[in-house]
């Protein structure tokens, strides 16, 4: 019963491929790929339609106000109204635009987003797509988004798209690099690029109740907290969200978009979100493990979407708290300290796998990240220039 | 070789050539530039058709992630040249042609395995990164040593302005 709740998804999959009995091997496997896209499409699309509403709701609280109440029970049909009117809203071009490139940047900024999710274990035996180096995979389609944001920037020929482009692109490249190395040190320890062998390096329960998760290890904690604000770069959250920093730049790379071509924007915007959480999840969060043994009864895909929607949740949480930071603070950020934190993340997980985990090497890793944190906090205080600013370029 | 390898490798030689040829043709830059993307792709496909998985997966972070971003960024901060005449580059053809001949040379002093490469060792990161770690270590660094350089020289270069 327990095993069967557990597994029900992959045994309606089985179910619905044992009527291809008839069909030749490869048939099968290629309808069983398409159930795999077709099923990560729809549970992904609906989230997609229930976080934009949660976000508004959410902020709404947040603002002590109450956010969309009109479609439906609790306005829960919001994303309906929504997708219908961008739907019928008219597609504009603007006539100096570069026609191709201007329709196909919407493709090439969604496409990566969908592939990041297919690598994701979403429960046991639930990873869409389960490749040897999935963890390479996922970062080498993120980084193909930069491309599409310069597409969309250029080909609307606005200044306020390119500006916007130019930045989104410098904040992205700038925060791919702490982002990539703090997975490092837990590929060193898991010994794998595969998401799969990751979640399973992080089972088993110290004396049934504390979980082997990465996040619980000091190297793991550190290195989860400089995943989490990077990808909060990459996914274009506040407080770094000044390539579409309306005040200034309307929206970005996205101010000549209209109608659908809008809303795809917005999904890929979400999909990586989802992905980046994800992947977050399964890297520092014990993927779909139940935090401790005795919760080991509920379902793994319960347990991943559970932790899932936690991140979300500080993601919009965050977005109602935070304002939006300079865009050289945002630089100075990544170059001055979280660069460096996240190399000290892979020293400090170096040290704990030589000690063998035990409490000493728990205790030494802890040493060193809190040293570093401490030292870089000095230095970089130190430094803090709290004088009169003199613009340079805006004179 | 069967209909179903040949297929899939008809279709990305057709991409990765018309991305080529198109990178070299077009007079819009950034065109060129997106074209050069696509091709950078196809190879990514051949290189997963071969099941070198990692090498593929490289290919799109260094090229498409990075490489693509640099040529970008340098068409779009930089002008052509006021009296920059239109016409061929003999310059660039000449060293392209170099280029060809020297892959040429290297592909003609090759033997090709006759079986399917595919069935006796696929490409593993770990096998890649234990031969990197091993018997390649000192080219690793100096390419470690090259990188570093690059990147003190562009600071340096950046900060000029600042006096």
């Amino acid at each position: 019963m327990i095993n069967g709740l557990d597994q029900i998804f992959v045994i309606a999959k089985g179910l619905l491929l044992s009527l291809l009995w008839w069909a030749p091997a490869w048939v099968v496997q290629v309808v069983s790929a398409f159930v795999n896209i077709a099923a990560v499409l729809a549970v992904f699309l609906t989230l997609f339609a229930l976080i934009s509403v949660f976000e508004r709701k959410i902020l709404a609280r947040i603002q002590n106000r109450y956010g969309p109440n009109r479609v439906g029970p609790f306005g829960l049909l919001q994303p309906v109204a929504d997708g219908i009117k961008m739907l019928v809203k008219e597609d504009i071009v603007p006539r100096g635009a570069d026609k191709v490139v201007h329709f196909l940047a919407p493709i090439a900024m969604v496409a990566p987003a969908i592939l990041a999710l297919g690598v994701i274990p979403y429960g046991r035996n639930m990873t869409a797509f389960s490749i040897d180096a999935g963890i390479l995979f996922f970062f080498a389609v993120g980084s193909a988004t930069e491309l599409s944001v310069f597409m969309a920037g250029w080909s609307s020929n606005n200044k306020y798209s390119m500006l916007g482009a130019m930045r989104a692109i410098a904040q992205m490249v700038s925060y791919e690099m702490p982002l990539i190395v703090t997975v490092l040190p837990v590929v060193m320890i898991a010994g794998s690029l595969s998401p799969d062998r990751i979640v399973d390096a992080q089972a088993g329960y110290i004396l049934g109740l504390i979980p082997k998760w990465f996040v619980l290890t000091p190297w793991g904690a550190a290195a989860f907290l400089l995943f989490f604000t990077a990808s909060l770069v990459e996914s274009n959250r506040t407080p770094f969200d000044l390539p579409e920093g309306e005040s200034e730049l309307v929206a970005g790379h996205m101010t000549e978009y209209s109608g659908f071509k809008y809303a795809t924007f917005f999904m890929a915007e979400y999909f990586g979100m989802f992905a980046v959480s994800g992947m977050a999840v399964t890297l520092f969060l014990g993927g779909w493990h139940a935090p401790t043994a005795f919760l080991q009864f509920i379902p793994s895909w319960i347990w991943f979407f559970s932790k899932l929607s936690v991140l979300l949740f500080t993601f919009i949480w965050i977005r109602g708290t935070l304002p939006r930071i300079r865009i050289d603070q945002t630089m100075k950020l990544a170059w001055t300290f979280m660069l460096p934190m996240a190399f000290t993340c892979v020293i400090a997980a170096a040290v704990w796998h030589y000690a063998a985990g035990g409490i000493l090497g728990w205790l030494e890793s802890l040493a060193i990240v809190s040293l570093v944190y401490a030292g870089l906090s000095q230095i970089l205080g130190a430094r803090r220039n709290l004088s009169v600013r003199i613009y340079r370029f805006a004179e | 070789m069967n209909l179903f390898h040949l297929l899939p490798f008809v279709v990305i030689a057709v991409i990765t050539l018309a991305g080529a040829v198109a990178a070299a043709t077009l007079s819009n830059l950034v065109h060129a530039a997106l074209s050069l993307v696509l091709s950078f792709l196809g190879v990514a496909a051949f290189y997963f058709l071969l099941g070198a998985e990692f090498i593929g997966l490289v290919q799109v972070i260094v090229y498409v992630g990075a490489v693509a971003v640099l040529i970008v960024f340098t068409i779009l901060l930089t002008r052509p040249l006021p009296g920059a005449r239109k016409g061929r580059n003999w310059a660039g053809v000449f060293v392209a042609m170099a280029v060809l001949a020297g892959l040429l040379w290297a592909l003609h002093g090759t033997t090709l395995p006759a079986s399917h490469p595919l069935a006796s060792n696929a490409l593993t990161v770990l096998a890649v990164g234990q031969k990197l770690m091993t018997a390649y270590v000192w080219p690793l660094q100096a390419v470690g040593i090259v990188l570093t350089a690059a990147l003190i020289g562009a600071v340096v270069l950046a900060m000029e302005e600042k006096r």
